[in-house]
């Protein structure tokens, strides 16, 4: 729309023509007007780099020591003279006079001009924590930054990178290569996690750490610290140090926008232009990274050199269509490591995710797919195809007759016909081609098992072990049976979701057998199917990982439900409910008396004794939790897990102590094992009772493990569920002291843990497996009950840490406290939440 | 979109899968949610089925998951997903250099939906 006005040629019948920016999109800009109309233009380029015009993104590889200065020049000093540019390098511009269509530099220096283009770049941004001035603090943008960061390697020592972006991990990669002990901080918890999803950063993280840097994720840097104005090392916000000679910050970039702004140009985030890159003023073009246009600022150098077209078009006096915005991809420059981006990965209302993962080469493809139109692609470890999906990507290319291959990649779709169809492909394969790559199975054994009566593809699995290890092969398996059987294949056991083709008990299984030991870890050796799991899986994964590797297993907060994300059990109205712990329902004066200032100082609405034998205290707003936890806990109570899949409560009734039927001590039973139980994470809730008699006032027959003493010990019973369903409890065994009881019961509880499914209580469990095989696993080798309670007891040593302390203490304070508040009257006023 | 932008703090406030929430003077409290996928959105806090926390829900792609009766509301637009019907105002919220702003003129005409019969 706005092309340029023609201006009246200067006195030397050529425009003077001042470039602002001697970097790649200045330079490139100048190249494209050169190669329009070399006699138009005088132009004088000012740099404020002392230096020529060079390729900066190959900064990496110099710092990397792959290549030098002089392999990523763009253009020598014969390219100005041979095209009569004067360069004034080493001076920056300090102020543009638009009234008098001047330039001013530092040196003083002043230039007219009839057309101005300011192609000033970006800034690195500094966080604004103490000691970023330090010397050895320095950014990652120019040669000059690379020379500061080799001369500190040239000593050795370590180095931290601030920042764990594509720049962030460029520069660490850089360093580790130069000898430097590498750190990599960074806040988000994964890497790059502007490109990538959780999945693809969590496997550059992995090869990262295998390359020997240290990746630390979820840090929030507190201060640099340093001595004699010298950087010496990193604090963290949770108080962490570590030790650094030189600190690279790569947080991010700032368009540098000064100039345009100070001299009244129309600015927001970056310099706006037009489609044509002009600016506010028709006199005045800018372009590249200081630029926003239709609302977006670059970072990339590819939507650069499209702009630097348009922008020389319009600058001949001969404007094109315009620029129209680019899409971007993403690659990183660390030699050995294939990693692509393209796109929105963020999902949505009818997106589609195609997910294929291969374990044993390390490799995860992933692309979005919106109204038959592929939006976005993340691939790791084979990115071959890569830019087929960018194409496909740019030119919106309609793809549903490839839809079924599209995630084999280019070879594969566009073989077209047979080879598109997965059924046709493994059709055409020879007997002898092996199917499953884990377990070294043919095609030819595959089809010879299914022959022989493995119609399913559970019975394929079990019989000749194709596809029982990564999964990855299942797609080829299930063309196999469909070939051989059509609609007579019989459909496996559940799989645990729509995410996977495996069962729970085939997910649990291969985490122990295969160390895996994060959710990302499971996902990738597991071929999962989806990005990252699904609102079912994902607590599911968190609980198998925490059961399998107690003490080790870091738990996922936020694969978890808001009561046990919160510790506390969401209402009605979005306030809370507060249990604190009543060791087997015994409470004391001063118990009694701490929860009561507890419901007035936090205006607790409701206060009710609850079916379990405790206090519940209602209406508790979340920014309350952790002051009301400090308060019980200063009075010696816990949590009382009311809200998780954990052990609830222990009721009792008063036994032999008091009641004149009581056999044995049910209420310091019960106390005991309440002790021993708490604070271990189940598959679902789980509840006991101990009855101090046959007449059973505790209701231990309908509790998860119930205890119901008798003169000559102790019944155990077990499966017992109030609820919808109502069930009644199994005799389990009988003992004769207070330690086997407890004993039992450790060992039936972990039996549980690690064999029931996920949101599966004991009745169900023990009704699918049988109370047999449940006495069988117990009993039959003498040492089982030792065994399993040992685990139990290993285990509780993690998880009686109670929660509320941790949060009481300011753990996780940002699930309690507002981010700030908003008082838009009488004065606009933004308070930060405490941080 | 044109108007004045708020900024409510750096963007690290805020972990990817979970939301934060600002309360506003005279207005319905706004939930900021921070994806798995790293987008950001803000929506009022209040369920359009019986005015649940929805910054206290799980979040999954850009849905999330209301913590009272489990309906699935489209971070993006607001809409309950499904069977189910209803739809809680959004406001328009932008990231720039690792920092939040959101649209003041919307922060303040925000309503909560009425609670469904
Ligand atoms: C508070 C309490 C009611 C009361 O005021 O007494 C209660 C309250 C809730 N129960 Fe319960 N149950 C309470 C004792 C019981 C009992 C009685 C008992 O434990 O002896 C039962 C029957 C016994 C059993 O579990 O087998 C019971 C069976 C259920 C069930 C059905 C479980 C089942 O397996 O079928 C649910 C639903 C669920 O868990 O999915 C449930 C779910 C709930 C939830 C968590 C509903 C929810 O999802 O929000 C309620 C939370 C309220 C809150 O915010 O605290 N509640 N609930 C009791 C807390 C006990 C405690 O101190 O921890
Ligand atoms: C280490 C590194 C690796 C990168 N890797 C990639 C990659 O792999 N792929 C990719 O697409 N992009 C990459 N980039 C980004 C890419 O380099 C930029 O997008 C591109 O350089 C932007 O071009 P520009 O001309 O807008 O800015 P620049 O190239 O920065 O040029 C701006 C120039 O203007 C000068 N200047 C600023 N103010 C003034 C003033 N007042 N007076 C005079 N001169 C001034 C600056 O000194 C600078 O030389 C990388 C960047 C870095 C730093
Ligand atoms: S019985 Fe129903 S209404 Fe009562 S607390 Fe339990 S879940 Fe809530
Ligand atoms: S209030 Fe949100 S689902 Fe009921």
């Amino acid at each position: 729309m706005n092309a340029p006005p023609n201006l009246p040629p200067a006195p030397m019948g050529r425009e003077r023509l001042v470039v602002i920016g001697n970097g790649m999109a200045g330079c490139r800009a100048v190249e494209e007007i050169l190669a329009r109309d070399p006699a138009r233009y005088a132009i004088t380029i000012f740099g404020a780099e002392p230096r020529v015009n060079y390729n900066r993104i190959m900064l990496s590889p110099v710092l990397a020591g792959e290549k030098t200065f002089d392999d990523i020049v763009i253009n020598t000093a014969q390219w100005y003279a041979d095209n009569a540019i004067t360069l004034i390098s080493g001076d920056p511009v300090v102020s543009i006079d638009r009234a008098a269509q001047t330039v001013i530099s530092k040196a003083g220096h002043v230039e007219p001009y009839d057309r101005l283009l300011i192609a000033t770049g970006s800034d690195p941004f500094i966080i604004p924590v103490p000691g970023k001035d330090l010397a050895g603090v320095v950014t990652f943008r120019d040669l000059d930054d690379v020379d500061k960061m080799l001369a500190a390697a040239e000593t050795g020592g370590s180095a931290v990178v601030i920042g764990g972006g594509l720049l962030g991990l460029e520069a660490a990669h850089g360093l580790c290569l130069r000898g430097m002990a590498t750190t990599v901080i960074h806040l988000m918890p994964t890497l790059m996690e502007r490109q990538l999803d959780e999945a693809a950063g969590w496997l550059l993280k992995t090869e990262l750490e295998r390359r020997g840097q240290t990746i630390l994720t979820g840090a929030d840097t507190a201060e640099i610290l340093g001595a004699d104005g010298k950087v010496t090392g990193v604090r963290l916000k949770d108080g962490r140090e570590i030790a650094a000679d030189i600190v690279v910050m790569a947080v991010g970039i700032r368009p540098a926008t000064a100039l345009a702004r100070e001299a009244g140009l129309e600015v927001e985030r970056g310099i706006l232009v037009d489609d044509h890159m002009l600016t506010s003023d028709p006199a005045i073009m800018a372009v590249g990274e200081c630029v926003q246009h239709r609302g977006i600022c670059y970072g990339l150098v590819a939507p650069l050199w499209d702009m630097c077209r348009v922008l020389a078009d319009a600058a001949v006096g001969a404007p094109g269509a315009g620029y129209a915005g680019s899409v971007t991809s993403t690659k990183l420059k660390v030699s050995g490591i294939d990693l692509f981006s393209a796109g929105d990965f963020s999902g949505g209302e009818g997106c589609e995710d195609i997910v294929m993962r291969d374990a044993a080469r390390g490799a995860y493809k992933r692309v979005i797919v919106k109204d038959n139109k592929l939006v976005g692609a993340v691939l790791y470890g084979d990115t071959a195809d890569g830019s087929w999906y960018f194409d496909l990507l740019k030119r919106e290319e309609d793809i549903s007759a490839i839809r079924e291959a599209l995630i084999f990649g280019q070879a594969f779709a566009s073989g077209g016909g047979a080879l598109a169809d997965p059924n046709a492909a493994v059709a055409a394969l020879s007997d002898d081609a092996e199917i499953c790559g884990c377990n070294g199975v043919t095609k030819g054994t595959v089809l010879a098992t299914i022959n022989a009566g493995a119609c399913s593809l559970d019975a394929v699995r079990s019989q000749c072990k194709a596809s029982a290890s990564c999964g990855s092969c299942t797609g080829l398996v299930e063309s196999l049976l469909s070939l051989a059987l059509g609609d007579e294949v019989k459909s496996g056991p559940k799989t645990m979701c729509k995410c996977t083709t495996f069962s729970h008990d085939d997910v649990r299984r291969q985490i122990v057998e295969k160390e895996l030991k994060a959710i990302p870890a499971v996902m990738q050796a597991l071929t999962w199917k989806t990005p990252d799991g699904c609102a079912s899986c994902r607590p599911a994964l968190n609980y198998y990982l925490l059961c399998a590797w107690p003490g080790e297993y870091v738990d996922d907060q936020k694969s978890r439900f808001v009561n046990e994300r919160l510790h506390a059990n969401i209402q009605k109205d979005g306030t809370y409910s507060v249990v604190p712990r009543m060791w087997g329902g015994v409470t004391t004066p001063d118990e009694l008396r701490a929860i009561a200032d507890a419901a007035d100082k936090y205006q607790a609405r409701l206060v009710k004794v609850t079916g379990g034998q405790r206090i519940d205290l209602f209406g508790i707003k979340k920014e309350d939790l952790p002051g009301i936890w400090a308060d019980l806990n200063a009075a010696g109570m816990v949590s009382g897990h009311a809200y998780g899949k954990s052990l609830r409560t222990v009721k009792t009734c008063v036994g032999s102590e008091w009641c004149r039927f009581g056999t044995q001590d049910s209420t310091g039973l019960g106390i005991k094992t309440e002790r021993m139980t708490w604070g271990s994470w189940m598959p679902h809730k789980f509840k006991i009772a101990v009855s101090g008699c046959p007449r059973n006032c505790a209701e231990a027959t309908i509790k998860d493990f119930g205890v119901i003493c008798v003169d000559s010990g102790y019944e155990l019973h077990v499966g017992g569920n109030g609820g919808i369903h109502l069930r009644g409890t199994d005799l389990l065994s009988k003992v004769t002291t207070e330690q086997e009881a407890l004993d039992v019961c450790a060992a039936f509880i972990q039996l549980y843990r690690e064999q029931a499914w996920y949101l599966e209580r004991t009745a169900p469990w023990i009704e699918r497996v049988g109370l047999d095989s449940v006495k069988a696993q117990l009993f039959d080798d003498p040492d089982a009950v030792a065994r399993l309670a040992a685990r139990f007891h290993y285990s509780q040593q993690f998880m009686q840490d109670d929660p509320w302390a941790r949060r009481a203490a300011g753990e996780d304070a940002e699930l309690h406290q507002h981010l700030a508040e908003f008082r838009p009257f009488p004065t606009l006023n933004i308070t930060e939440a405490a941080q | 979109m044109i108007g004045e932008w708020i900024d409510i703090g750096p963007t690290g406030q805020i972990s990817p899968g979970n939301a934060r929430t600002l309360p506003v003077q005279g207005g319905e409290e706004i939930a900021i949610f921070h994806t798995m996928d790293h987008q950001f959105y803000a929506l009022v806090n209040k369920c359009p089925h019986k005015h649940g926390p929805l910054s206290q829900g799980i979040v999954h792609g850009t849905e999330v998951t209301c913590p009272l009766h489990s309906w699935k509301i489209s971070l993006k637009t607001g809409e309950a997903q499904g069977d189910d019907k209803g739809c809680v105002p959004t406001i328009p919220i932008r990231v720039d250099a690792g920092r939040l702003y959101l649209l003041r003129s919307a922060l303040m005409a925000a309503r909560a939906p009425q609670v469904a019969a």
